[in-house]
């Protein structure tokens, strides 16, 4: 069978038997509808922390909408109606008592077109410490630096911190995007898409910052490219109409898919 | 011969550019007859205002209270009185539209009840400017016991211009991307930070435009002043919101109504100041979508 060309990584069989990973986020028969549009179909995944989980699948398969409930941001939406349980370090995130805004203060999310604040490049990031309460000008000034040095673009805009983000080409943009999400140390970073708008240069330094980012934060992707999940992942849920047809290693899902419909997908016969 | 397999022919349709460039023409025609019509009418209009006018316009015009006696007669106590008026209307509407439109774009459930509110609303634009004379009277002058106030006259003209604030900042606010909501929602921001932080200094810009092009209503009508019984002759300053006191157009509407032709000279050079206030008024607007709409 003519599968997608996947560069099997170094470490990765020395890694796996090595250190037992706590679940960041474990889905339980988690259903979503908007209105009458049943979106999600018994969801159950469990997601390791400090790990890359690709989510894929064709467009319409429930896989934004997935992520999107991963931090209620589907809450947006009128008319949305979930049940099962999603466990976020064990809290049902859909119990009253866990606010949404302590859930997305640990859970950053990076969204599918950049979307900086029309602000400077500082107050971008200093936003986020400024909803939560900080006022301490070193304090902000230090996370803005240590965040935008983390995020891999703090030497392109050192010199002009203070100037609109809309100057920002689309994958600086994106990548202060994820500046400002670090700002706030999450425990997980959500990210939909988050190069689907950039040139493949941009793609290329993101995908490089996930990896890097992989060593502190659990990172849960959506992409429409494969091989990006190929290349970035450790683990891959193929989503389709709604389900999860298939959850395991990437290398296993691109090389030896125990479903019929991944192997359709991932060798490009649909979607 | 390949012509003949062709199913539209080219050099007709190339016979028929010269009829379809005519049309270009005269609709051009058309709407520049329209425009230097309206353009016209505007000069005419402002030539006859200034030539009865401007000779009227001095210093002392504008330092003096009414007066029976024509060369006597100045117009402070309107002008200081309509300012003392937009006083009250400029937070009064402002707090009530913004708030309103907030509640309807940020809060309000879409569901058939937000949508009669909301139809109602936009209806209230069109009233006659008379009938919230007459909501005034009731409510403000009658029942609230105000009388011929500041107070009275201000509230009716915020509640005259309101569905236009609302109507303007409900477009501004919608207007602001979605994304932005998501990103500061992302972040752990509540709803109220994500409105005070993101959706109104995005929405800024919109909001004073349409809020400036509505006081500007406000200092122009005369129809709820005179429902109010707002009175014409004042030779005396508020001293309060409870004072009662006299607008320029009750002025200017007041000397249009004399017999006597001098009279009609002044009500042309308050109709002058009326304009320039207005003018005034409306570059304001304008200069501040301008500086705002550049951040973006």
């Amino acid at each position: 069978m003519a599968l997608v060309a996947f560069k099997k990584q170094p470490d990765k069989t020395s890694k796996q038997p090595s250190v037992e990973r706590r679940s960041v986020y474990t889905t339980k028969d988690c259903n979503l509808w908007y209105g009458n549009h049943h979106a999600l179909k018994n969801i159950n995944l469990d997601m390791k922390e400090r790990e890359v989980t690709a989510i894929i699948g064709p467009s319409g398969c429930g896989k934004s909408t997935y992520i999107k409930t991963l931090n209620r941001m589907v809450d947006l939406v009128p008319n949305v109606k979930t049940s099962g349980v999603i466990e976020y370090r064990g809290r049902n995130i859909f119990n009253k008592e866990f606010h949404v805004e302590e859930l997305r203060t640990r859970v950053g999310m990076v969204f599918q077109k950049p979307n900086p604040f029309p602000k400077s490049i500082f107050e971008n990031i200093a936003f986020g410490l400024r909803i939560h309460g900080i006022k301490n000008k070193k304090i902000i000034h230090e996370t803005v630096e240590k965040s935008l040095r983390q995020a891999a673009i703090w030497d392109e805009v050192k010199d002009r911190i203070h100037e609109p983000a809309y100057g920002l080409s689309g994958g600086q943009q994106q990548r202060l995007c994820i500046a400002r999400c670090l700002a706030l140390e999450p425990d997980v970073l959500l990210m939909d898409e988050p190069t689907s708008a950039l040139d493949p240069v941009s793609t290329l330094k993101v995908e490089e910052l996930i990896r890097d980012l992989k060593e502190k934060y659990s990172i849960i992707i959506v992409t429409h490219n494969m091989q990006q999940a190929s290349r970035i992942s450790d683990k891959t849920a193929f989503f389709l109409n709604g389900e999860v047809v298939e959850y395991d290693d990437t290398y296993t899902i691109f090389n030896n898919p125990a479903d019929n419909r991944t192997e359709d997908y991932i060798t490009g016969r649909f979607g | 011969m390949e012509n003949a397999q062709k199913s539209i022919r080219t050099d007709e349709m190339i016979k028929k550019i010269p009829v379809r460039l005519l049309k270009n023409k005269l609709y051009k025609g058309l709407f520049f007859f329209a425009a230097v019509f309206t353009f016209v009418l505007l000069v005419v209009l402002l030539a006859r205002i200034f030539s009865q006018g401007a000779a009227h316009l001095s210093w002392d015009f504008l330092q003096n209270f009414a007066s029976r006696r024509p060369e006597q007669a100045g117009i402070k106590a309107a002008v200081i009185g309509t300012l003392w008026m937009m006083a009250v209307v400029v937070p009064v509407s402002l707090l009530l539209g913004v708030g309103t439109a907030i509640y309807l774009e940020e809060y309000a459930k879409q569901n058939r009840i937000t949508r009669l509110i909301q139809m109602n609303i936009s209806n209230l634009a069109g009233v006659p400017s008379v009938v919230f004379g007459l909501l005034g009277l009731t409510i403000f002058v009658r029942v609230l016991f105000l009388g011929n106030s500041v107070l009275a006259a201000g509230l009716t003209m915020s509640l005259l211009i309101l569905p236009v604030i609302i109507v303007a900042s409900q477009e501004a606010v919608r207007a602001v991307p979605k994304e932005l909501r998501e990103a500061s929602y992302g972040l752990g921001a509540t709803k109220w930070q994500t409105i005070l932080r993101v959706v109104l200094p995005s929405a800024l810009a919109g909001i004073l435009t349409g809020s400036i092009l509505a006081f500007s209503r406000a200092i122009g009508e005369t129809a709820p002043l005179v429902v109010i019984g707002i009175p014409a002759f004042v030779a005396f300053l508020p001293k309060s919101v409870f004072d009662p006191f006299t607008a320029l157009p009750m002025q200017i509407y007041n000397w249009t109504s004399r017999p006597q032709e001098e009279f009609h000279f002044l009500a042309a050079a308050g109709i002058i100041v009326l304009l320039v206030i207005l003018i005034l008024m409306n570059s304001v607007a304008v200069w501040i979508r301008n500086r705002y709409e550049k951040k973006y």
